[in-house]
């Protein structure tokens, strides 16, 4: 689907966040001119095609004391992937699961998944678990541990705009 | 945080409806007024549990492009090139981890063809190799970080 320019102002206004009132929707379409159905019937739109997943909010790990956030990272033969990525991504303590491509001979591996835990231990023992249960032994993998987070935002996908900036000041 | 805050945050993962009064239902199960609802909602944004509430979306199919990159940077220069990487507005979060490969952040451009020039630019103004790894496949895992 291709975005006219009064979805581009619609994301423009929510993509950094609803306002926290109890018909966010009607706020919004008063900033923007537009009625409610008009805002719900296109965000609905919007889902439809798969642009939006959900509205919802996202939880920062650390803040809940998932301290240990652990990239695990494993090198597959290409006829494998397929099956050991469903196999990792339904590990309950999995929360992303990712193929990339590998980028020799710098970096080797191509089955990218995010195991989170409160501390490196139990993290590093879930993981034996999973090797162990699903037979990996022989598949490499390594565990990259985050160190300092240094940005931390929803990613945007309307550029900045005057429009935009209007929304700000208008929040003040 | 309470249980009331810990059902709160794992009820809002799943997402909210599209429609006028988006909280109704949630506060109705969870026993709460849609105020005491919301002003818990603020305290956790404000206590950055939370992220904002609004859309969650789907790079690819917004047109745009979402790529993990990855950065090997001297340790004495590494707050040096933080401070340039993250002063990229596509530069979406940025972690540091324990590899030779030590800087791993994630952009996100408008139009695939915008990440190569970001990537470029992080390249010149920082001196390292910029590792860009793409998503060839995501493996779905749906929701479920229980708190």
């Amino acid at each position: 689907m291709v975005l006219n320019e009064q979805d581009r102002e619609l994301i423009a206004a929510i993509q950094g966040g609803l306002p926290l009132v109890a018909k966010p929707y009607a706020a919004i379409a008063a900033q923007l001119g537009l009625t409610e159905d008009e805002v719900l019937a296109r965000l609905e739109t919007l889902q439809t095609a798969g642009l939006i997943k959900r509205m919802g909010v996202v939880v920062k790990h650390r803040a809940l004391g998932y301290r240990a956030n652990a990239m695990v990272v494993w090198d597959i033969p290409a006829d494998e992937v397929e099956r050991i990525g469903a196999l990792l991504a339904g590990e309950a303590c999995v929360t992303l699961c990712y193929q990339r491509p590998r980028r020799l001979p710098a970096w080797g591996y191509n089955l990218f998944c995010m195991i989170h835990g409160r501390e490196r231990d139990s993290v590093l023992r879930r993981l034996e678990q999973i090797v162990a249960y699903h037979g990996l032994e022989r598949i490499q993998h390594t565990v990259l541990f985050s160190g300092r987070s240094f940005k931390q935002r929803g990613a945007h996908y309307v550029e900045t705009d005057n429009l935009q900036r209007r929304l700000r000041r208008s929040h003040g | 945080m309470d249980s009331i805050d810990a059902s709160i945050v794992n009820r809002l993962q799943e997402g909210l409806p599209v429609c006028p009064r988006p909280f109704d239902d949630v506060a109705v199960r969870l026993g709460l007024s849609v105020n005491e609802l919301l002003s818990r909602v603020q305290r956790l944004l404000d206590d950055k549990v939370l992220t904002r509430f609004g859309p969650m979306f789907n790079a690819e199919n917004m047109g745009g492009a979402l790529s993990l990159c990855a950065m090997q940077v001297p340790a004495n220069r590494y707050e040096q090139v933080t401070a340039k990487v993250n002063a990229f507005p596509e530069v979406a979060h940025n972690y540091e981890r324990d590899h030779l490969l030590n800087m791993w952040f994630v952009i996100a451009t408008e139009h695939p063809e915008q990440a190569g020039a970001v990537i470029r630019q992080i390249e010149q103004t920082t001196g390292c190799q910029v590792y860009d790894m793409p998503k060839q496949e995501e493996f779905y895992i749906g929701l479920k970080l229980a708190v």
